[in-house]
């Protein structure tokens, strides 16, 4: 059971960071357009905040370890999406203001909005290897089985994303949605006696 | 034997690509830039821009070889249509170059006008001098960047004109932040008191109800000119429609300038509808929900 929350967690974090990231292109465009060097502002924050969420993520599963605490990460995650919504257009207005030229405009209003939740995200899957792995032999194929979790749900997130949800939702909407699976997702991973478990396993 | 065989095919392929895709198509450039490839091809006494080589019938820009001061497309016979709410604009901001077919026209009626063109393509700039005689000069700016950057920064500033040509669509692509209730809102900032407006938009998906709402919601009442199907254009003024007879007035005041582009108020004048032939409960288009290409596909 918890293997099963531990993945499905992975997943949905891979699926939450590339429907935000996405959403973030739709985000910006109306103060910093949608040229190539929007997007490659966008890419770049999500990629330099996943990387160091990897790190953190995996330097913090040395301290007691526990499915109680990825599902915290993954509560993090989703709060420190919220901004996204009820800061975004004073922020994207702040920085039109503050940067003249789109390129970096688009860069730090992507930091601001989007750093904080993108790191938290990546620290998911280095500390979901942590739980599930318990003899090194067997490392190599559970950390594939979470990678292949964590990038299929980035691309159903990817797909969902932008071929469905945002032909029949607003994109605060969708965030709505977005932050509202993961706190559930959190919440019952916590909450029906699995932390116990969770703690017995990973020691 | 084999080998001949071989070499059989690869001539009949080859001439099979140089003789059936164009009789007398004949491409004189080509470029690739950050966001398209662009062709430039001389066929039926016309020199035309294209964005792909596979459908032709998403030309950008056309000029007739022979005589290049008259408009090829009704689409931009129809944009011209703006000069019948306002005869002399003295600032003008256009929103997409193609091959510059309306700022040519435009500064050679009103060589005193201040016109501004935003294009986000250098590329496309470039060709439009190149290939379609388009000449930028202190009369007629070009700004080589995303027009809902331009025309929020030219909001926060006093910028202000008297005609607004929004023409940055094609048929296989829509800036979706380009279309929607918050830019035309940001457009509407920039426009004088009487200022006109003149979209070159689509009519053949059901994006064509949803962008109808989304016009209707900004600017109110506004005449739809519809030819051929596939193209229409939106005018509306900001202290309300002129009657008929205004524009009357003007066509006729205009009869000579606009002859010499190849048309007049007999094929543009039947044009002006003020019919609303769309669903009025289609959904606006906002920055919140603007799947513009997809409501443009054809499911």
């Amino acid at each position: 059971m918890d293997r099963f929350f531990i993945f499905l967690i992975a997943g949905w974090s891979g699926f939450f960071v590339m429907a935000i990231e996405l959403l973030s292109g739709r985000i910006l465009a109306p103060n910093f357009g949608n040229s190539i060097h929007v997007w490659g502002g966008v890419i770049t924050v999500f990629m330099l905040a996943l990387a160091l969420g990897y790190l953190l993520g995996g330097r913090w599963s040395l301290y007691d370890p526990s499915l109680r605490r990825l599902a915290l990460i993954l509560i993090a995650g989703a709060a420190a999406a919220i901004p996204v919504m009820l800061l975004g257009d004073p922020v994207l207005d702040w920085v039109f203001d503050l940067i003249q030229d789109p390129r970096y405009g688009s860069l730090l209003s992507a930091t601001l909005l989007f750093f904080i939740p993108t790191t938290l995200a990546g620290m998911v899957s280095p500390y979901a290897v942590r739980l599930l792995v318990d003899q090194s032999q067997l490392s190599g194929h559970l950390a594939g089985l979470l990678y292949f979790c964590s990038t299929f749900g980035s691309a159903a997130g990817t797909l969902l994303t932008s071929f469905y949800l945002v032909l029949y939702f607003e994109i605060n909407q969708i965030l709505t949605g977005l932050i509202g699976i993961s706190l559930l997702l959190g919440l019952l991973t916590i909450f029906p006696g699995n932390s116990k478990n969770a703690s017995r396993q990973s020691v | 034997m084999r080998q001949g065989n071989r070499f059989k095919t690869l001539l009949a392929l080859l001439a099979s690509f140089m003789t059936t895709p164009s009789t007398a198509m004949n491409i004189i450039h080509t470029e690739k830039s950050l966001y398209r490839n662009i062709l430039v091809y001389e066929e039926d006494e016309q020199r035309c821009m294209s964005f792909t080589r596979h459908n032709r019938t998403a030309r950008q820009s056309c000029q007739s070889l022979d005589e290049p001061d008259q408009f090829v497309f009704s689409y931009t016979k129809m944009m011209m249509g703006a000069l019948y709410l306002n005869p002399h604009p003295r600032n003008i901001l256009i929103v997409g170059l193609g091959g510059g077919v309306l700022p040519t026209a435009l500064s050679r009626m009103f060589p005193d006008a201040g016109i501004d063109v935003v294009e986000i393509d250098p590329a496309v700039v470039k060709v439009a001098r190149q290939f379609f005689g388009f000449n930028p000069n202190p009369n007629v700016r070009v700004f080589e960047e995303d027009g809902r950057v331009f025309v929020k920064r030219a909001g926060k500033s006093s910028q202000r004109y008297e005609l607004i040509m929004l023409d940055a669509f094609d048929h296989e692509y829509i800036p979706e932040h380009l279309l929607t209730r918050e830019f035309l809102l940001e457009v509407k900032t920039l426009l004088t008191a009487d200022g006109v407006l003149a979209a070159n938009t689509f009519s053949s998906s059901r994006l064509y109800h949803h962008e109808s709402t989304t016009y209707q919601s900004v600017f109110g009442l506004f005449y739809n000119l519809r030819v051929e199907l596939k193209n229409r254009v939106v005018l509306a003024k900001m202290d309300g429609l002129p009657l008929r007879d205004a524009i009357e007035r003007n066509a006729n005041l205009l009869e000579e300038k606009l002859k010499l582009l190849g048309f007049g108020g007999d094929w543009l004048m039947p044009l002006f509808s003020t019919d609303r032939d769309w669903n009025p409960d289609a959904r606006v288009l906002t920055d919140q929900y603007s799947p513009s290409n997809l409501l443009n596909s054809a499911f």
